[in-house]
């Protein structure tokens, strides 16, 4: 049986890393290394994890931007804070290890609202209408605003 | 509400008394929630502030819950009001020295506080004196679930409430127990109790919570996670570990008074004595001799008819901006020590019997 890579158990799990035309990576890892690899971002295998996900590498991923507020994953390594509930969505497979880190879990168990929360969809187009919104206003184009301001309102109460 | 009448009293954290009130000072919970369509406070606009502040402020006092609340915008206040409610700690330094439209809801009694547009849109706080979180978890969930009724919160099944920091994620509960325990302080064990703390993911900070020095020996011990727990599971964790730090801090003074009574005795003494006689006190000075005179009361040591709710009301008004407001003017640091100093000497001649 072929080795893992990485330590001397048995290798259990086979990933063909594809880093771009006609360029590919094996890596044969034993489950424990495999699923290190797969879930903590490592330098050394950015580039290849990056490219996986259709990304080229680091940087870019860094530059990934959350469509409701526009905060980049790099914002929130900056300042420690994220920008709208939509960037645990965006940002999901960057915050998992994070969450891993800071809690030792990753899945929430606890309180529930008792309503039904508003559709995932509906909470991420009103945030993204009222980023256009505030872009609006800042551009002082009030005749944009204002046909903002109405579909906002006329959104919530639907 | 009325500022200045909140300085006649002693809100209830400092009530000095419930369960365990000689060593346990209060218990408070904290929920961190946010609404679901809009950014999180760092990223909103002041428009959007000001739009979720209306929203909230509308929810928070139409409420119909047993006490009514009542809403505080912060930009209105002075600083000096703003640093009161810091010092009763019914609203963070953060939200204090933020920008923008924000505030504070308040209960009567001071056992509720509601912060919108602090770090997250929503802070709830429920605050109780001695050691009581059965009793704050259960006003707190109750505001909670009012609160939900008319407000979406941003909550998704797998992280459950969605916070501005992931480190509040989940329950986005703090649940924090405040003790006094200079005894663990004097016998230098105190540094092993915060090892042994940590080791079960739990934090220790000073009285004003992060980053605050632990002036007068009081301590906060809460949880550090709040992401794949319940709230009945980190409540049961801390409800279980206060018992042990009372104990140790009582076997402590136990040590004390069989090896070093004569000391100890000294300490009490010479610390009322300085408080009664000095003509200029730090807050920081007054802190440590107020700690060891509360010291002195629970082991029966001095022979005044001082109380402990005296004792805590005096950590209190000693505060810089309580202070102010009882002598109705603003002072600097040099004025203020020498007020201080006369107001602590006045109370603490009233409560003595042996005057001479």
């Amino acid at each position: 049986m072929q080795k893992c890579q990485k330590c001397p158990n048995p290798a259990t799990l086979h990933v063909t890393e594809l880093l771009g035309a006609n360029q590919y990576e094996e890596l044969h890892l034993c489950e424990q290394c495999a699923s290190k690899y797969l879930y903590e971002p490592q330098p050394k295998f950015g580039a290849a994890k990056g490219a996986v996900e259709g990304r080229e590498d680091e940087g870019v991923f860094a530059q990934h931007e959350c469509p409701s507020c526009g905060i980049k994953f790099v914002d929130f390594r900056n300042s420690g804070r994220l920008g709208c509930p939509n960037d645990y969505q965006t940002f999901r497979e960057e915050l998992l290890p994070l969450l891993e880190n800071i809690h030792g879990e990753v899945r929430h168990c606890g309180k529930v609202p008792r309503r039904h929360p508003q559709s995932k969809e509906m909470e991420t187009e009103l945030i993204q209408l009222r980023n256009r919104l505030k872009h609006a206003v800042t551009k002082e184009d009030y005749e944009e605003a204002a046909k903002l301001r109405d579909l906002i309102k006329h959104k919530e109460e639907a | 509400m009325n500022l200045d009448s909140l300085t006649q009293s002693n809100g209830e954290w400092l009530r000095g008394s419930g369960p365990e009130a000689d060593i346990v000072i209060s218990s408070r919970i904290r929920l961190a929630r946010n609404l679901s369509s809009f950014p999180f406070s760092s990223r909103a606009s002041t428009h959007q502030k000001a739009e979720i502040e209306q929203m909230l402020k509308d929810r928070l006092v139409k409420l119909e819950a047993e006490s009514r609340l009542d809403y505080l915008p912060l930009p209105a206040l002075t600083a000096l009001d703003r640093q009161l409610l810091v010092e009763r700690q019914l609203i963070s330094r953060e939200l204090a020295n933020a920008d923008g439209p924000r505030g504070v809801a308040v209960a009567n009694q001071e056992t509720v506080s509601v912060m919108v547009n602090e770090e997250d849109h929503l802070r709830l706080q429920a605050m109780r004196s001695g050691f009581a979180l059965d009793e704050a978890w259960t006003d707190i969930d109750r505001l909670d679930d009012l609160l939900e009724e008319r407000i979406n919160y941003a909550f998704s099944e797998e992280f459950g409430y969605l916070t501005a920091c992931p480190t509040n994620v989940g329950t986005g509960m703090r649940s924090s127990v405040m003790l006094h325990l200079p005894a663990l302080v004097l016998t230098k064990q105190i540094e092993k109790v915060f090892r042994a703390l940590q080791k079960i993911n739990l934090a220790v900070r000073g009285l004003y919570g992060e980053g605050s020095r632990a002036s007068g020996d009081f301590y906060q011990i809460s949880n550090q996670v709040t992401l794949g727990k319940s709230e009945a599971t980190i409540l049961t964790e801390i409800r279980e570990v206060i018992p042990q730090i009372i104990s140790y801090e009582r076997q402590a003074r136990s040590t004390l008074t069989r090896e070093s009574r004569q000391a100890l005795h000294d300490r009490v003494n010479r610390a009322i004595g300085t408080l009664r006689s000095a003509t200029m006190m730090t807050s920081e000075e007054t802190m440590d001799l107020l700690s060891s005179v509360r010291l002195g009361v629970n082991m029966g040591l001095l022979e005044d008819t001082i109380s402990i709710p005296t004792v805590n009301e005096l950590f209190l008004q000693t505060q810089p901006a309580h202070l102010q407001k009882l002598m109705g003017a603003s002072l600097d640091g040099e004025e203020r020590n020498s007020a201080r100093a006369r107001y602590l000497r006045n109370r603490l001649r009233e409560a003595g019997p042996n005057l001479n």
